[in-house]
Formats: structure tokens, sequence, C-alpha cells
């Protein structure tokens, strides 16, 4: 059960990482790397590592997100 | 779409500039290297990675105990340090140089987003009137502005007991100040208040690492304070403490770097 539920959750994170990479919209790349960062951080908590998890959850999928998308409004029209 | 270096770009003037371009390895005018060359070197760098990388997989055996460093801290951790959290007990003061090391690199990205993103000199410039935000946003955020802030404070005050410590604590409460920020889009942070707070709790944690020399056995060592009973809020020495110092540095931190971010809609001057 616990197997199943880690590479569904590390599909996640490769599908997730390469929507981020390869999404021609700004704002979906964003989203998808943050949603990376959130598949990690529950593969964290199962791992034993909710220290990492909490960490990896509030900065990689919360603030870093959010201050990527306002990069981007900042320098919007410029790639 | 990459061009290769076969089609003619346009017009048939640059035809007789070409041949001796592409034989260049670099081209300093458009800033192209060539792209052969570049496939090349993609391909040695995936064949070096993919070296280093099969042994790592091919002789991977899991581990069945401990190593002797790890066995040391898992055995004598608690009772050295008496804290409850072991993760923090190694983070706080086996390691707690690293900290501060850690500590500092946000101090430093901090100011160099504040030294980025600076506002203009002048205080005559008006703030653009921005679009308030939807009522559903206001009420959630009135609701839980409150217990984000109180959530963090636990998760740094409780550092040396339960998961988290001061990074984590204070992640939650940036992330409570951007709650705030987007739910009131006219509220202007107080950056003395930040600067202030964020600088006073990065000099306690130096003179909290001092006094470890003096007073214990080491810089950062946490015996500078009794060690309390094992598994209460004030136990573990200095921890809580540096914790507490920790959380508000990087929460005040990372709410300057959030504010700089959004404020106001331009551009940053150069």
């Amino acid at each position: 059960m616990i197997e199943i539920l880690m590479i569904l959750l590390c599909a996640g994170i490769l599908i997730s990482g390469i929507l981020a990479v390869r999404l021609e919209s700004m704002v979906g790349a964003v989203v998808s790397a943050g949603l990376a960062s959130l598949f990690a951080a529950v593969t964290y908590v199962i791992l034993a590592a909710p220290d990492v998890a909490m960490t990896e959850a509030s900065i990689g999928s919360g603030l870093s997100t959010v201050i990527f998308l306002y990069a981007i409004r900042k320098t919007r029209g410029e790639d | 779409m990459p061009r290769s270096g076969r089609e003619p770009v346009c017009a048939s003037a640059r035809r007789y500039a070409r041949p001796q371009r592409r034989a260049t390895v670099f081209d300093a005018r458009t800033g192209n290297v060539n792209p052969m060359l570049k496939r090349l070197f993609i391909f040695f760098t995936l064949i070096l990675v993919a070296a280093i990388f099969s042994d790592v997989a091919l002789n991977y055996s899991e581990h069945t105990e401990l190593s002797r460093l790890a066995q040391h801290y898992a055995s004598k951790g608690p009772e050295e340090l008496g804290a409850a959290n072991l993760v923090t007990s190694v983070v706080v003061t086996y390691r707690g140089l690293d900290t501060l090391g850690e500590v500092t690199v946000l101090f430093i990205s901090a100011a160099g987003v504040g030294l980025m993103l600076r506002r203009r000199k002048h205080p005559d410039t008006v703030v653009p009137a921005r679009k308030p935000a939807s009522e559903l946003v206001e009420t959630a955020a009135r609701l839980l502005m409150p217990m984000v802030f109180v959530f963090g404070v636990y998760v740094f005050a409780n550092g040396h007991l339960t998961p988290g410590g001061g990074f984590q604590g204070g992640a939650i409460i940036a992330s409570g100040v951007l709650l705030l920020l987007l739910a009131m889009p006219q509220a202007q942070l107080s950056h003395r208040l930040i600067g202030f707070t964020e600088s006073l709790s990065g000099f306690s944690y130096v003179v909290v690492g001092v006094l470890g020399i003096v007073l214990a056995g080491g810089f950062l060592d946490n015996r500078i304070l009794p060690l309390g009973s094992f598994g209460s809020l004030f136990s573990a020495g200095a921890i809580p403490i540096i914790y507490v110092f920790v959380g508000l540095k990087v929460g005040s931190e990372l709410s300057a770097v959030v504010d700089r971010f959004r404020s106001d809609e331009s551009k940053p001057e150069l």
C-alpha cells in the first residue's frame, strides 16, 4: 500500500517537474514547480522526516511560488 | 524554435558573412554557442553524470545500522542536551555553526532583494491604488491570520519538542504576513520594525553563541541554562531561546522579501 503511494507521489514529482520545464505559460510552470515541492513534502512525511517536510511545504511550495508569481508580474511582457 | 546552422536566416545580404560565422565556437555578437559543440558538451556531461550515479545505483545497499557519529547523536544526544526532538539538538547545537551560516545566507539574500528592488527615494510618489481584495479573501484572512501567527510561534517555540523549529516557524509567520498583504493590499509593512526585529534577533543569536564559549563547552553550546526536565517546554537549555531568535529573524527576513517583491507594480529602477 505504502509502496504504491510512494510510486504515485514520485511519479507526481516527476510529471510536475517536467511540466514546469515544458509548459508554455509562465504561471502554469510556476504552479507546477510548486506542485512538485508539495509532492516532495508528502514524500518526506512518509519517509519520517517531518522537519524537512515542513520546510519544503512552507518555503518550496508556499513562499517561493508566490515570489515567482510576483516576479512574473513585475517583468510582464519581457520573457 | 532553435535555429540550426544550415538554414539561411533571412536577407541575402547576410549570406556572405555567414560561412566564417558558422565556424566560430562562440559568437560574441549574438551570444550563441556553436550548436554542434553544445550538443557534444551536453552529451559528455550526461555520460559523466551517468557514470557517477551508476556506481551509486549499482552498489546500493540499505544501511542496517547507523554510522558511528549518528549512533553517538542518537544515544547520547538526549542526555547531553536534553532536547526531545533529536533533529533540533543536531541542528542547533552539534551543527549550530551551520545554522548560523544558513541564517546568514538568508540575511544576505534578503539584503540583496532589498537592494535590487528598492523603492523610489521621493516620498511624494503616490502609492498606486490597488484593487481591494475580494470579500472572501478578506474574511478568510481575518479568521486565519491569528491562527497562522500563533501556529508559527508554536512551531518555533516547541522546536526542541516537536518537529519544526526556527526556520519552519519563521516561514509560517512569513506566509501569515503574505496572507495579510494579499487581503489588505493597501497595508504597508513597517520596515523599521522588521529591520529592528531582524538585527536584534541576529545579534542576540550570536551573543547566546558567545555565552556558550564563556559559560559552557563552546560556541553555541546550549548548556548555559539548566537542561530542565526532559520533554517540558522550558528544557534543553538555550535551544528554545536560540530557536525563538532564529524564528523571528527568518520570519522578518522572508516577510521583507515578500513585501519587496509585492511593493508597487512598477518595474524595479535600475
